[in-house]
């Protein structure tokens, strides 16, 4: 954000996003950067605020995480509706109750259908990335729209992790200057924001909307590819760990791709095929791309650290069956409900999970569609490793 | 006027000219429409005064007729015209377009 250097940022801190905004405030106290902060009495003002500095014709920056996001709410759909590019760091926290300060999805799951870009970041290097690139993709003619930049609350936030940063001068030259559309503050031409917008236009805006986030498939990753040439560190819409010849997947968001790696590895020291799918962008989700990835294998779990209570699994999971649903070649799947409130996930969790993959890819059964692991009460179908 | 479609709008649902809402026509919403008897009128102006929509419309600065294009029918003409005076009522719409 410091290199950034957004000419306005209002934010309420809450755990565990409160450290950005500390931090921030230091720099704008220092004089390092040019941002007006604006300390609200609440997210809620916090979301309009950015909302009213975006529509004067600001680059726009905020940060919070699980309350914080849900007091919003109201205000997240009115930013996509009104097309204004702030970027959010979302550090990913439990929504109560009961009250828990620790990471899973359900924030930011809960804010899948406001209109924002979602990106999810495995560690602090890709927070790091993805927050930079966030204000080219949401800024981009073709898009215009908030985006989401999603890490995993205190096992991302708050862990001690080493990580490469640009020179200020490269990322400033990289976001380059905000070009407004329509700013309020451009007196000379007064234009109208938030009128009533009723049955004869209301859905021409909601169209409009829908198409900038389908423009934004092809800009995430164009703008991926620019950011390589300045970091070398290069981005798709997912990653794909030993999946070339998997026959059974897990795919999980976020941090714990990175427990789910060491499985990997230790597995495929034994000769077995399995591979792991990590998707970084929810939003736009990536359908097709993702389906191809999964074509070839034979079972796999979604793994989702936010749980949708009614529905047949979580969210992370019904995307993927939907995208599946008209393809010849399906993988059979499962669901995973685990982690929330920051409840661990162990390395014999996972195997377990593959285990009962295997077994489901050798007998073609599935015992049981979705449900809940890392959890006490429930039997282990497949035992401790 | 014909309603444009979602690529030939801008985005976010700006408008981009000012005192465009003459051009909206919330006359159509009405179901009662303020029907006034000039005979009766004194010109206190307090329908005029309280208008919500600005269609009372004068001329020669004396109360003379409704803007019925952006008349909403909301009755409060009706409603501020003095006790003592009671010049404008408020009739069914449907009859009013039928002539009547």
């Amino acid at each position: 954000m410091r290199q950034i250097n957004p000419d306005v940022c209002a934010a309420y801190p809450i755990t565990p996003s409160t450290q950005v905004m500390e931090q921030f405030s230091e720099y704008v106290a220092d004089g390092l950067v040019d941002t007006e902060l604006i300390a609200t009495e609440s997210e809620h003002s916090a979301m309009s605020a950015c909302i009213g500095a975006a529509a004067a014709g600001g680059r726009v920056m905020t940060a919070t995480s699980s309350q914080g996001l849900a007091l919003m709410w109201e205000m997240l759909y009115i930013a996509a509706g009104m097309r204004f590019p702030i970027t959010l760091a979302c550090v990913n926290r439990a929504l109560s109750a009961p009250i828990n300060i620790h990471g899973d999805h359900s924030d930011s799951m809960g804010a899948r259908d406001s209109g924002w870009i979602q990106i999810y970041a495995e560690n602090a290097q890709e927070a790091y990335d993805n927050q930079i690139q966030a204000v080219r993709i949401a800024e981009h003619m073709d898009v215009r729209l908030p985006v989401m930049s999603c890490m995993d609350g205190f096992i991302t936030s708050h862990a001690i992790d080493s990580l490469e940063l640009l020179d200020d001068k490269t990322v400033r030259d990289f976001v380059g200057e905000y070009k407004a559309i329509n700013p309020l503050l451009d007196v000379e031409h007064p234009v109208t924001y938030g009128a009533l917008d009723l049955q004869d236009y209301f859905m021409e805006h909601k169209r409009a909307q829908a198409e900038a986030m389908k423009n934004s498939r092809k800009i995430v990753i164009d703008i991926a590819k620019e950011y390589k040439k300045i970091s070398g560190r290069g981005y798709e819409y997912f990653e794909e760990y030993y999946m070339d010849d998997a026959e059974i997947a897990i795919v999980i968001l976020s941090s714990a791709a990175g427990t789910v790696k060491t499985v990997v590895e230790a597995m495929r020291a034994k000769g077995e095929k399995v591979g792991l799918l990590r998707p970084r962008i929810f939003r736009p989700f990536p359908y097709n791309e993702l389906s191809d990835a999964l074509s070839n294998v034979k079972a796999v779990a979604v793994m989702d650290r936010a749980d949708s209570t009614g529905a047949e699994g979580g969210p992370l999971y019904m995307e993927f069956k939907s995208a599946l649903y008209n393809r010849k070649k399906q993988p059979l799947m499962i669901n995973k409900i685990f982690g929330l409130g920051g409840r661990d996930l162990m390395l014999p969790d996972i195997e377990m999970v593959y285990r009962e993959l295997r077994d489901i890819k050798n007998s073609g059964k599935i015992r049981a569609l979705s449900e809940y692991i890392t959890v006490r009460g429930e039997e282990a179908a497949y035992g401790k490793a | 006027m014909k309603k444009k479609g979602w690529k030939e709008l801008p985005i976010g649902g700006v408008i981009l000219e000012a005192a465009n809402t003459k051009k909206y026509s919330t006359g159509d919403w009405r179901t009662f429409r303020p029907v006034i008897d000039l005979d009766k009128c004194t010109n206190c102006m307090r329908c005029w005064i309280f208008c919500p929509d600005s269609a009372v419309c004068l001329v020669d600065g004396k109360v003379n007729h409704f803007d019925y294009e952006h008349c909403k029918g909301c009755g409060i003409c009706a409603q501020e015209c003095p006790d003592n005076v009671k010049a404008i009522t408020m009739i069914e719409e449907a009859k009013a377009k039928e002539g009547k």
